[in-house]
């Protein structure tokens, strides 16, 4: 079955070492998927619908309901401490699928080192099967590895595996412990599937299976309405982002009759360089990722979607599947570099989402939600850094980010724990996820406090952290893009190049600035200053359970270790910690030729000066930020939420997210909801539709009728004189012929 | 000979016509149906001078379907008249759909 589709003569050097067991990886979760799915389908019979063991359910709705789509789900919500019975067998498969897949690409990834990845230039493809051999149009089962592809595995086998070991602590007093098992690890498979597959269609099939899952996990706790709408949102609006992927597919094979990321990368030459074609193929793929990694204009569903557990925010809307825009950007890395236009368009999206969503995060006081903006902000580096044609760069802050905002997220999982678990004790109903009600909680949470903190000192941009290599890495290429590559000699809505770059760093600069502002005002707020969770409640804060803090441990270690893996060579001069620019050279023969020929002669030519300064400022303004934070604002005079004053000014627009979901209420939602009202039930469902030709027909009959039965009088002499007539009719027919 | 009698066949006929289609006694209706038969007997008597004896023999038969014809209708009419006390046909529309 396994067939090599290799072209050239020799074998690839992969062949016939560990790579050949790629079909396994999305295999085992998946094998986890239908066990934990059975489990759950299983007990779903057993128990039926009205579950006997949920009463706190009602409460739960009446205490929250009011705060609408506001109002995230309280995960401790389910009160009810009945675990599942088959809890321990889910336990153990769940994590452990992902784990083992987490092994073999392991042992993959050292075959690959041991086969020479440097001389790995053409990527090693597996084709299993024939999937639309339809004329010209030839798709088949494939996957693809190579280095990006590799990377992507390793990330997302990686930390997936702590997530789900941290979702054993944190799910499994819930009812649908199975279900939520059944859901993380079908996630797992399609997002193997989304960065193993050789062309796009297949990458397509895990696109849109991550989005299901998404959906899905988003909705775990649909007996909310607020977190069912949240899930629809997310389903809805990356329908719009698919919908420019699907088109960039259509025009890909129209022009160069093949959906093959090999077949592409070698036609892609018969497009014109920075012609309207491949300009088009790369803006329609760009709204993809708009929907897929929620940015400017569609990144609005991104922190409803934190309406579902606290790990699946972690996994899937903060580490991977949100990421998959940038791969996507970087497996297409050689359309990109031949349209400038849409490159540049990428940079300033990701600049502009950057500060627009870094400054929401400014005032928002679910800690949650400050966690969501960030993710947004933060995709939006990723996105200036692929579309400068830094792909290494947005690759590597990819990586990073997936470290610590992983552990921001698990950490806030694990403060929404304990504030849960004490309220849970003391029966109180109040936010658990507000910043206003926790404060000082270091003193009770003090491992979740220091790995919090690596994690803020990592996402502001504060050396030897991961973020700061990564984000120094992007804002130095965007300004050593500005100086002299081929995005700067084009022309982007009538700016030249090089002044667009020039805004993009300084928006960049100005976001990481706001990022560590309001990074250190959620630390803060949540650790620092006097405790407002409430006497009876302090007393039942509680650190959680070591199947929770682990994994968090092991993020810190990668949050502090993450940024290491590409160090540039002027700071390995000063500071000689790990190899230089190693995933630089891991990821050379797959994004090397386009970081090239966009950087034309200048890579490698900018002044070290230059450089230095950069990092300098980098560092400056990171500092300056925690800085600002620390003086301006003070924990001690916040008061819990319920007796907050209303913001006003600047502040609130801030608060209320710039009006966008308002914005796009009006715009958008209003006029299809009441054309459908009106346009669409009103006039042609129940005017045409049903009064026309229901209603209509059935009028027409009742007049035939009438007609009918006036003339069936009963009077024959009417009889006799309608036969009279038809008789001279007749008569008068054939003597007139 | 033969033209004459096919024209006041076709007067009694049109005077059979114009009594079912104005009177509205049945008798008389009933009556001016007969006249219609005998009308058409006429016809067929007189045809039969040019295309043979088939007309007379069907003139016979038609005379006797006509005498049961009038025993039933008759009938009818008497029956009717005991329902409705009237043989008025504006009184008679059973028919009416």
């Amino acid at each position: 079955m396994l067939q090599h589709a290799l072209a050239g003569t020799g074998a690839h050097p992969l062949a016939g070492t560990a790579a050949r067991f790629l079909w396994l990886l999305p295999l085992l979760p998946l094998a986890g998927f239908v066990i934990n799915g059975l489990i759950s389908l299983l007990s779903a019979y057993r128990r039926g619908p009205a579950d006997p063991s949920h009463p706190s359910d009602a409460a739960h709705g009446a205490a929250h309901g009011h705060e609408g789509i506001e109002s995230d789900a309280h995960p401790e919500a389910h009160d009810t401490p009945s675990a599942h019975p088959a809890a321990w067998l889910v336990s153990l498969i769940g994590p452990l699928a992902v784990g083992l897949a987490f092994v073999l690409a392991v042992v993959i990834f050292v075959a690959m080192r041991s086969a020479g990845a440097d001389a790995l230039h053409t990527p090693f493809v597996q084709r299993y099967g024939s999937w639309m051999p339809v004329g010209d149009l030839q798709v088949d089962w494939a996957f693809q590895l190579d280095q990006l592809s590799m990377l992507m595995v390793l990330v997302i086998t990686g930390v997936g595996t702590l997530i789900h070991i941290f979702s054993v602590g944190y799910m499994k007093e819930d009812p649908g412990y199975p279900r939520y098992f059944a859901y993380l690890n079908l996630f797992v498979v399609f997002m193997l599937l989304l960065v193993l597959g050789a062309n796009y269609p297949v990458l397509f099939i895990g696109w849109e299976g991550v989005g299901l899952c998404s959906y899905l996990l988003i909705g775990f706790w649909f007996e909310d309405k607020a977190n069912a709408d949240a899930g629809k949102k997310a389903f809805i609006v990356n329908r719009i982002g698919d919908f420019g992927f699907l088109i960039a597919m259509f025009l890909l094979f129209a022009n160069l009759g093949t959906l093959d990321f090999t077949g592409v990368a070698a036609r892609a030459g018969a497009l014109v360089p920075g012609g309207a074609v491949v300009t088009a193929i790369c803006l329609f793929l760009f709204l993809g990722c708009t929907g897929k990694s929620a940015q400017i204009p569609l990144y609005i569903w991104l922190p409803d979607a934190m309406a579902g557990p606290t790990p699946v925010s972690a996994l899937i809307h903060a580490a991977t599947m949100v990421t998959a825009g940038v791969y996507l950007v970087a497996r297409s890395s050689f359309l990109f570099a031949m349209a400038p236009v849409a490159s540049l368009t990428v940079a300033v999206v990701g600049a502009v989402t950057a500060i627009f969503a870094a400054s929401i995060g400014l005032k928002q006081w679910d800690i949650k939600k400050v966690l969501a903006y960030s993710t947004v902000s933060q995709l939006g580096y990723m996105f200036i850094g692929v579309g400068v044609g830094a792909y290494v760069a947005g690759m590597f802050h990819l990586v990073t980010h997936a470290f610590f905002k992983a552990l921001l997220f698990l950490g806030s999982g694990s403060v929404i724990y304990a504030m849960h678990a004490a309220y849970h004790h003391t029966h109180r109903h109040d936010d658990a996820q507000d910043m206003r009600n926790m404060g000082g909680l270091r003193r009770y949470l003090p491992v979740t406090w220091i790995l919090m903190w690596i994690a803020t000192l990592a996402i502001a941009g504060i050396p030897p952290f991961a973020g700061f290599f990564s984000k120094d890495e992007i804002l130095g290429s965007a300004f050593a893009r500005a100086q002299g590559s081929t995005l700067a000699d084009a022309h982007w809505l009538g700016l030249s190049g090089s002044t667009v770059l020039y805004g993009v760093y300084a928006l960049g600069l100005a976001g990481a600035l706001i990022t560590a502002i309001y990074m250190t005002r959620m630390m803060l707020y949540t650790f620092h200053g006097p405790n407002r969770t409430g006497e009876a409640e302090r007393s039942h804060l509680r650190e959680a359970p070591w199947s929770m803090t682990g994994p968090l441990v092991a993020l810190g270690i990668l949050s502090i270790m993450g940024g290491w893996l590409n160090v540039p060579e002027l700071l390995h001069r000063v500071v000689p910690i790990g190899p230089t620019t190693a995933l630089e050279r891991w990821l050379e023969p797959v994004v090397g030729g386009a970081t090239a020929s966009i950087a034309g002669a200048a890579e490698g030519a900018g002044a070290t000066h230059t450089e230095a300064m950069l990092i300098l400022v980098a560092i400056a303004v990171a500092v300056a930020g925690i800085v600002i934070a620390i003086v301006a604002l003070s924990p001690a005079r916040l008061r819990p939420k319920a007796e907050s004053p209303e913001s006003h000014g600047f502040g609130r627009v801030l608060e209320h997210k710039y009006y966008v979901d308002e914005a796009y209420d009006a715009a958008v939602i209003q006029p299809v909801v009441q054309g459908s009202r009106f346009v669409l039930w009103r006039f042609i469902d129940a005017g045409i539709i049903d009064g026309l030709f229901v209603n209509g027909s059935a009028v027409a009959a009742r007049i035939g009728a009438r007609i009918g039965s006036w003339v069936q009088s009963g009077q024959v002499g009417t009889y006799a004189w309608a036969i009279v007539v038809g008789v001279l009719a007749v008569l008068g027919a054939f003597t007139l012929r | 000979m033969v033209p004459e009698a096919l024209f006041l066949s076709a007067v009694l006929f049109t005077i059979g016509v114009v009594g079912v289609l104005t009177r509205r006694n049945v008798i008389i209706v009933f009556m001016c149906v007969e006249l219609m038969l005998n009308a058409v007997n006429l016809a067929f008597v007189a045809l039969s001078r040019l295309h043979g004896m088939g007309g007379q023999v069907f003139v016979l038969f038609v005379i006797s379907v006509a005498a049961a014809e009038a025993a039933v209708g008759l009938a009818i009419i008497i029956a009717i008249f005991r329902h409705h006390q009237s043989v008025d046909l504006q009184h008679i529309n059973l028919l009416k759909g």
